[in-house]
């Protein structure tokens, strides 16, 4: 874990002499994947990142999106899977407390927590079981004792990720536009590292993380502490307030090195610092461990010389360190010394900007023929089936995860989490919708199609609370660049988000890498998680309950389109087959058709159809209304298909919407007006889930028993096996 | 009429609790950081949820010696209105102003979900405009939530009448299903649900907001009209 012979070559070349040993730690830290990006940055260029809401500034760690009356959102995604995969707890906990940190460099205040999980198969793994349990504990312990609320996210269990966890947190931040910090410095300002204490924690942490996970390196990791970043919060809310921070960084990968020489390199200053004026945790710390310890909970801030003392008030109330470590120069010098004794002097821009790679990138072999079906048993029950999927972990409540996680402290929780994204009022009149998404198991039989497939599907849910799409983050998850293969996965992934991006014109307001995610067995699946936010501008659809007589409208065509899908793959332990595909006018238009229809107030609800297929979506509607429904197979919308195709095809694109008669025909006016592919194809009435073909059921399930597996098993699993 | 919100390091509703009594019930509402003392001329006071001192040794257990509680004592004593919530609760319980201990929950988890709590007592200043065994809708959202006294405790308890609220099911395991109590003279009201999740409509799209009773009860005590 140090510089590689031509890494050091050129940084032999670039600053004329040999690194200290100080030098070599801190340009370690900073070349390292996890810090440079080097491997990605030049593709991630593609994405469009300009949009009439985004406003950018120098040296922001999350997207900024201006929402009228004076406000801006902020958002960022970060994830933390080699700690999590080793010290899940901590690990998962110290994720959140990263991104969070994020908000806060912009100078607005969180409000939001999401959480993608993704572990390996838990029915049959013990480890996988025990990763998750904790992993979801050190979200719960450390969100709620912030107070800020975890709304939303996802959990998916797939054996790719066996002996290991992807832990993904997105967060959300509010503020007055007025209050965003501009970062800039100017020479003779000072320095100021606030927060906790820099300790032997999390030293190499970056590096740890830009290699494959080989040794449990547990001192890799650090240790949470929620109560410091609760702090932290508050102080640096109430040094905003008076105008006290003029530049402000997260200490997060990478730690000081990180930190003061993106912030020098970005304001285009020099900085010197003392490492004797640290606060640490340990008396006896060489310059090295200080530079690149990766202690939570810290934040770095520049400041004038006058504002200074009021800003160590405010860290005395919250009884928070607040040291101040260096001066700014105008050198362009990131200079480090311990008393009179210098330890590093190297250039801000070397260190901070890695040479980017060019890697080569080849299809992978296994796709050649992944798409090829294998004839199935015929089913002999479809309601056993069914029943089966309403209780697999991937589709399952989730309910024993966020039932732990505070999801309505700050009361501005309008649709809770559970339902297709949750819905946050803002204090300017409007509402935010976000959801993140993932699915490895179509990205992994097409990384194109897959990961548009996850951004629409992120898109459908903030539609179907009302919500425009306004901005995207994108988590990029995959194992070793240097495998031409996987590197191939992880530009098909990004173009096709690149295409989707454009073509929608949602702008990418913020994102992360995350690569060398390998296994004892092998790489993880490509795993390009999206978030998308969405504004709603007057009211949002709040699920009404669905009484008797309602009608169940399918907008979208079903497809043979069964790749990837939790039929396949839990089903019938097959993977392989035709991967969803969006066709991005009929997407256009279905998300258009929604939109109006929930503007003109005539639906009851709007559920995304997706894990699990139509089969699935329909019942999460029975057993969250606690009322059965017909449904009529010959008419859903698209091509003829078998039953197995229209029951659980995971085609996208497709929404369930709920209609009382009196507003049907207004609705019917809405999507022929567009030209949606719809239809009418059940009504609710009764205590039983049943597909029909022509007068035959094909399934009859009744509601309550299907709701008991799928609000149990989970929960069950977790703490039974 | 003037009422405090005291400010704990580590509080995490102070500024929910602000907002629901200056905005949605219009009163004079301030903040009181920890280590300040109260006004002699304070009229209510209220500790908001959160994790002071980040729960440390035990929910509630640190803040119990803040300065402020010995204002708080002062007040409680003088039979000024004062209700905890949640952490508020369990300061309250610390600090011994209300009896019981609050343990963690049955399941060992952070519960965070929404459930119905039966009214008691109507005599005191946070429940006077409830009927007895009126049905209140609200969330909790703990992980020591589960309210625990010894049975000679709970016969003194149901003998002077300090039981308030109810869980209308069994929810966490706490002793007799109890949500809320007071102290003997009825000023001190501690629970763990959270009223100020559930007054407001955007919010709350459960129920028709009984829970708005618990501040309606303070104006009507201090014969403040809405």
């Amino acid at each position: 874990m140090s510089l590689e012979p031509q890494e050091l070559d050129e940084l032999k070349s670039k600053i004329g002499r040999d690194p200290t040993s100080t030098e070599l730690q801190i340009v370690a830290a900073e070349w390292s994947e996890h810090c440079s990006y080097k491997s990605s940055k030049r593709h991630l260029k593609m994405l469009p990142m300009k949009g009439p809401l985004v406003i950018t500034e120098k040296g922001y760690d999350s997207g900024v999106l201006d929402v009228g009356g004076g406000y801006v959102v902020t958002a960022h995604i970060e994830s933390h899977n080699h700690p999590s995969a080793v010290e899940p707890y901590g690990g998962a906990a110290t994720g959140v407390g990263g991104v969070i940190r994020d908000i806060l460099s912009a100078g607005t205040r969180p409000i939001a927590i999401f959480d993608g999980l993704r572990f390996g198969d838990i029915e049959k793994d013990q480890q996988a079981r025990w990763l998750f349990k904790n992993a979801v504990t050190g979200i719960a312990d450390y969100g709620n004792c912030l107070g800020i609320p975890t709304i939303g996210g996802e959990v998916e269990f797939d054996q790719c990720y066996e002996n290991y966890a992807l832990v993904d947190v997105a967060a959300v931040g509010f503020g007055k536009k007025e209050n965003l910090i501009k970062n800039h410095a100017k020479k003779g300002d000072v320095v100021v590292l606030m927060g906790g204490s820099t300790g032997r924690d999390g030293i190499g942490g970056s590096q740890f993380a830009s290699d494959s996970l080989e040794s449990e390196d547990r001192s890799a990791v650090q240790i949470p502490d929620p109560f410091i970043e609760k702090l932290i919060i508050e102080a640096v809310l109430e040094a905003r307030n008076q105008k006290l921070i003029h530049a402000m960084k997260d200490l997060g990968g990478g730690g000081l090195s990180c930190a003061i020489s993106e912030t020098a390199d970005a304001l285009e200053v020099g900085i010197e610092m003392d490492v004797s004026k640290v606060h640490t945790r340990e008396s006896d710390m060489h310059p090295d461990e200080i530079m690149v310890s990766e202690s939570q909970e810290r934040m770095l801030i520049v400041t004038t010389k006058t504002k200074l003392k009021k800003l160590q008030d405010i860290c005395k109330k919250f009884r928070i360190g607040c040291s101040v470590i260096g001066v700014v120069k105008s050198d362009n010098q990131m200079h480090v010394k311990k008393g009179k004794k210098t330890f590093a002097n190297l250039p801000t821009d070397v260190v901070a900007n890695a040479t980017l790679l060019n890697l080569p990138s080849k299809k992978p072999a296994y796709l050649e023929n992944i798409e090829k079906e294998k004839k199935f048993k015929p089913i002999s029950n479809y309601s056993k089936t069914l029943l089966k999927l309403l209780g697999a972990p991937n589709i399952a409540s989730k309910i024993w995860v966020y039932g732990q996680y505070d999801h309505e402290v700050g009361i501005r929780t309008v649709v809770k989490p559970g339902r297709d994204a949750s819905v946050l009022r803002l204090d300017n009149g409007k509402f935010l919708s976000a959801k993140i998404d993932g699915n490895p198991k179509q990205c992994y039989l097409n990384p194109r199609e897959g990961a548009i497939g996850c951004f629409e599907e992120a898109c459908r849910n903030v539609v179907c609370t009302g919500a425009k799409p306004i901005g995207m983050l994108d988590h990029l998850q995959f194992g070793n660049p240097k495998d031409p293969e996987i590197f191939w996965t992880f530009l098909e992934s990004l173009k096709g988000l690149t295409d989707f991006a454009k073509d929608f014109k949602i702008p990418c307001v913020g994102g992360k890498v995350s690569l060398y995610n390998e296994t004892p067995v092998g790489p993880i699946k490509p795993t390009p998680l999206i978030g998308v936010l969405g504004l709603i501008d007057k009211t949002p659809l709040i699920p009404q309950k669905i009484t008797d007589g309602d009608c169940l409208i399918l907008v979208g065509d079903t497809k043979d389109e069964m790749g990837g899908s939790e039929y396949f793959e839990y089903i019938h332990k097959f993977v392989g087959g035709k991967c969803p595909a969006v066709d991005f006018k009929s997407s256009k238009n279905n998300m258009k058709s929604v939109l109006d229809s929930i503007k003109k107030k005539l639906l009851k609800s709007a559920h995304d159809c997706s894990k699990g297929g139509l089969a699935v979506a329909v019942s999460e509607l029975c057993m969250t209304n606690q009322i059965g429904c017909k449904v009529s197979l010959e008419k859903i919308p698209g091509k003829k298909l078998d039953v197995d195709r229209l029951l659980f095809s995971e085609s996208h694109s497709r929404y369930l919407l709920t209609v009382q008669k009196k507003n049907l025909k207004k609705l019917e006016d809405i999507l022929k007006k567009n030209k949606t592919a719809f239809k009418q194809i059940g009504q609710f009435s009764g205590d039983s889930i049943v597909f029909s073909k022509g007068n035959k059921p094909i399934i009859d399930l009744r509601v309550d028993k299907a709701q008991k597996t799928w609000v149990n098993s989970l929960r069950d699993l977790v703490l039974h096996g | 009429m003037k009422v405090g919100v005291v400010v704990f390091p580590g509080s995490n509703c102070d500024r929910d609790m602000y907002h629901v009594l200056k905005d949605v019930f219009k009163l004079d509402t301030e903040y009181y950081w920890h280590e300040k003392s109260l006004p002699k001329n304070i009229d209510a006071i209220v500790l908001p949820g959160g994790f002071s001192y980040g729960d440390r040794l035990r929910a509630g257990v640190i803040a119990a010696h803040s300065p402020i509680i010995k204002d708080v004592q002062k007040m409680a004593k003088k039979g000024i209105p004062i209700l905890g919530v949640c952490n508020g609760f369990q300061i309250l319980v610390e600090s011994g102003l209300l009896p019981g201990v609050l343990l963690k929950n049955e399941s060992l988890n952070f519960m965070c979900e929404w459930t119905n709590l039966v009214v008691e007592n109507n005599n005191t200043p946070f429940s006077n405009q409830f009927e007895i065994g009126q049905k209140i809708p609200i969330p909790i959202a703990n992980g020591e939530g589960r309210y625990y006294v010894d049975d000679d405790t709970l016969k003194k308890l149901k003998k002077k009448n300090q039981i308030v609220f109810r869980y209308d099911e069994v929810v966490n395991g706490s002793s007799h299903r109890i949500a809320g109590v007071c102290n003997e003279d009825g000023n001190v009201v501690g629970m763990m649900p959270h009223p100020e999740r559930a007054v407001e409509s955007e919010i709350n799209p459960i129920d028709n907001k009984p829970s708005t009773l618990i501040f309606e009860s303070l104006l009507a005590k201090m014969g403040v009209s809405n």
